[in-house]
């Protein structure tokens, strides 16, 4: 059986299952499909919450990112783990106590203003269609290699699927099928990094192997790592490189961002209880944490693996031949690489030999002259496609290549639609009923959610074809969007006594700040090449664009406490409501307001 | 625990279970910040004597050490939270 038809193999079976779940629960019990969550074990939650949080950027982006990195990435993992720590403690058991559906409803309610609510609205449909772009450059990789397309098309087609599967919709709602999602995602995620390390380093556990010996040469691997790279002028890969000031905002935006973002915090809102909301956070990162703990293993071992493999016999030797990739089934990979365009080399100079190296370095540019070498030609790697070209270039068995694009289908879809979702919700439900036309029929609320979900992944298919980066980093992007705007507002909700006005004032100025200079950036609306600054040499300092939520959070806060400080004091009863919020006594099951 | 109880008394009680709940949230930030902004990235270079596996512990700390301190750090907040509730009579019955 050739590899196409095994990857269409584990693909389709993992659908009908998701499906065959679905109408399994949805017979099951009608009552249980509406009261999603509630009456779910914390540990069920937690997995459920995994799979919803873990999205093409943990699965196919994060690792590329920082195998071609090292440490300088490790934002990344502190980031996106770290921000469960403020769920857990600053949002989660409130959210809960306050007993209502959506975070746009606790902020009208909290900041007794519809201004706030709809501000709020706005913020959560900025940063979800932001995060929805970055989803689809990883459905556009996904798909480009399972169906052995170029990128683009594989995007365009994910996104038929994608829109299929979000219009399908009540799926979403079942928890038992984002149980199997994340079975699915993460059996996908370690089972190669389990070969991979047994390959390298002798240890089953890929977490511990990465602190392991390469089995090879008897070295700790991180050693022989940062060694194969600095001979081939590369930065050596543990070492800190960047800027630290950009490292601690960056980290700083993932974590806040993480508990800003709308469908994560929702889904502590339909736990039983108010201990439950502080167990689920605890156990969602257990989940995540197993992804996360492994990640930073696949993208040494791969970067040590590409390394071997364009030099096989050792950097001091001749590189890979050209004759060799064509012809070796150990270079098979490349070539099915080479058909989606995410990957690419070319004999500069001829010599029937492919040099990979870094030839920006001085003393590389050196060598290269005395060698005859024309230049790096290893021409394109995209990092998006590390993760899912893992297991060919480790050789491994071809089941587990479908397994691995299975598991990341399952990432980009499950997050995608839960996106799409919360974008359509909002606008039919908060924006079109709750603002503009209150009198809007069932019928109609349900339209303009198609129109709306339509609306939003033409506009994200559009961009996703020259997005603003990375999977990983446009959903990092998205993330600096969340928390300039939403967590601040909730965090101050609960701790402190700022007023209506104070709120309106800072989610604005958060989200206004940072939008700009993520546009300055990256282009206006992420248009490429709008853009009058790069991240390379930012406005502000090394701030770069992907660092600034951080300082935007910092904004709204400023200007939310000194608007409050000038403006009319909170009314009793929301004194009343910031007190009951506090204490976990009094909990009742939550109500949607409609 | 009864339920209802004294107005009054329970309002004290809503206030000295905030002030334990912000002093705990407060020290498990220092924590939090400490394994990740603080051995992760910003005191690495003091950590750097520390060897592990073929690199230092700043680095295991960022790649691998923060993620389990969070998950440590998440459970105990949850177990003294709910033992927290117990104390001051403010659980859920």
């Amino acid at each position: 059986m050739d590899q196409f038809t095994i990857n269409l193999l584990f693909v389709g079976a993992s659908f009908a299952l998701y499906i065959g779940i679905a109408v399994w629960a949805r017979a099951g019990s009608t009552s249980e499909f509406y009261a999603a969550g509630r009456g779910v074990h914390p540990v069920t939650n937690g997995m459920a919450t995994a799979a919803d949080w873990m999205s093409a950027a943990s699965f196919i982006s994060m690792a590329g990112l920082i195998a071609f990195t090292g440490y300088d990435n490790s934002s990344f993992l502190m980031g996106w783990t770290g921000g469960y720590v403020l769920l857990a403690l600053l949002l989660a058991p409130y959210l809960r106590k306050f007993g209502k559906f959506t975070v746009s409803e606790f902020i009208g309610d909290r900041f007794y203003s519809p201004t706030a609510r709809l501000v709020a609205v706005i913020c959560l449909i900025v940063a979800s269609l932001t995060y929805v772009i970055g989803q689809m450059t990883g459905v556009g990789v996904a798909f480009g290699r399972f169906l052995e397309v170029s990128n683009t098309a594989g995007l365009l087609i994910g996104a038929c699927v994608v829109f299929a599967y979000a219009v399908f919709g009540g799926m979403k709602g079942v928890t038992y099928t984002q149980v199997a999602q994340y079975v699915v995602l993460i059996t996908a995620y370690t089972i190669p990094a389990i070969f991979i390390s047994l390959q390298l380093t002798g240890n089953p556990i890929p977490a511990l192997g990465l602190f392991g010996e390469h089995a090879a040469s008897g070295e700790p691997l991180l050693a022989k790592l940062d060694q194969i790279v600095r001979e081939l002028g590369f930065n050596e890969y543990t070492a800190h490189h960047g800027d630290t000031l950009n490292m601690v905002l960056f980290t700083l935006s993932l974590m806040i961002g993480t508990a800003g973002l709308p469908h994560v915090i929702m889904r502590f809102f339909t736990v039983p209880k108010v201990a439950d909301a502080r167990w689920s956070a605890g156990w969602a990162l257990v989940f995540i944490a197993l992804l996360y703990l492994t990640a930073p293993a696949v993208g040494a071992m791969a970067r040590l693996n590409i390394s071997e493999l364009m030099w096989p016999n050792g950097t001091d030797a001749q590189a890979v031949s050209v004759e060799q990739i064509d012809t070796d089934p150990k270079y098979d990979w490349m070539a099915t690489w080479q058909t989606t365009g995410l990957l690419g080399w070319e004999d500069k100079n001829g010599d029937g030999r492919i040099q990979y190296y870094n030839d920006a370095n001085a003393d590389m540019q050196a060598k290269a002259a005395e060698q005859g070498w024309e230049g790096n030609e290893l021409t394109n790697f995209n990092r998006d496609i590390l993760v899912l070209a893992n297991p060919e270039i480790a050789n491994l068995p071809g089941w587990v290549i479908g397994l691995v694009a299975a598991g990341g289908i399952a990432a980009a879809l499950s997050t995608a639609a839960g996106l799409l979702l919360a974008i359509s919700s909002a606008v039919s439900h908060d924006l079109i009923k709750g603002r503009f036309n209150p009198g809007i029929s069932e019928k109609g609320e349900l339209m303009s959610a198609r129109v709306a979900m339509a609306a939003a992944i033409v506009v994200a298919s559009y961009l996703g074809l020259n997005p603003p980066g990375f999977a990983a980093q446009t959903v990092a992007l998205a993330f600096g969007i969340a928390a300039a705007s939403l967590f601040p507002v909730l965090m101050m909700g609960i701790f402190t006594k700022v007023n209506n006005k104070g709120a309106v004032a800072g989610m604005l100025a958060g989200l206004i700040v940072t939008l700009i200079y993520i546009f300055l950036h990256k282009g206006w609306f992420f248009i490429p090449d709008t853009n009058s600054f790069t991240d390379a040499d930012p406005l502000l300092g090394t701030i770069k664009s992907t660092s600034f939520g951080a300082v935007g959070a910092m904004i709204n806060f400023a200007v939310a406490f000194t608007v409050s400080k000038m403006t009319a004091p909170i009314p009793q009863e929301i004194e009343d409501l910031v007190e009951s919020v506090r204490v976990p006594k009094g909990a009742a099951a939550a109500a949607a307001d409609h | 625990m009864t339920k209802g109880g004294h107005a009054l008394s329970d309002k004290e009680a809503a206030k000295a279970y905030w002030k334990t709940n912000v002093r705990i949230i407060l020290w498990s930030l220092v924590i939090w910040a400490l394994v990740s902004f603080g051995f992760g990235i910003l005191l690495r270079p003091m950590l750097s004597g520390i060897a592990v596996g073929g690199t230092d512990l700043g680095f295991w700390f960022a790649q691998q050490g923060s993620i389990l301190v969070f998950l440590a750090l998440i459970f105990f907040y949850a177990w003294r939270m709910n033992k927290l509730d117990a104390e001051h009579g403010v659980g859920e019955e």
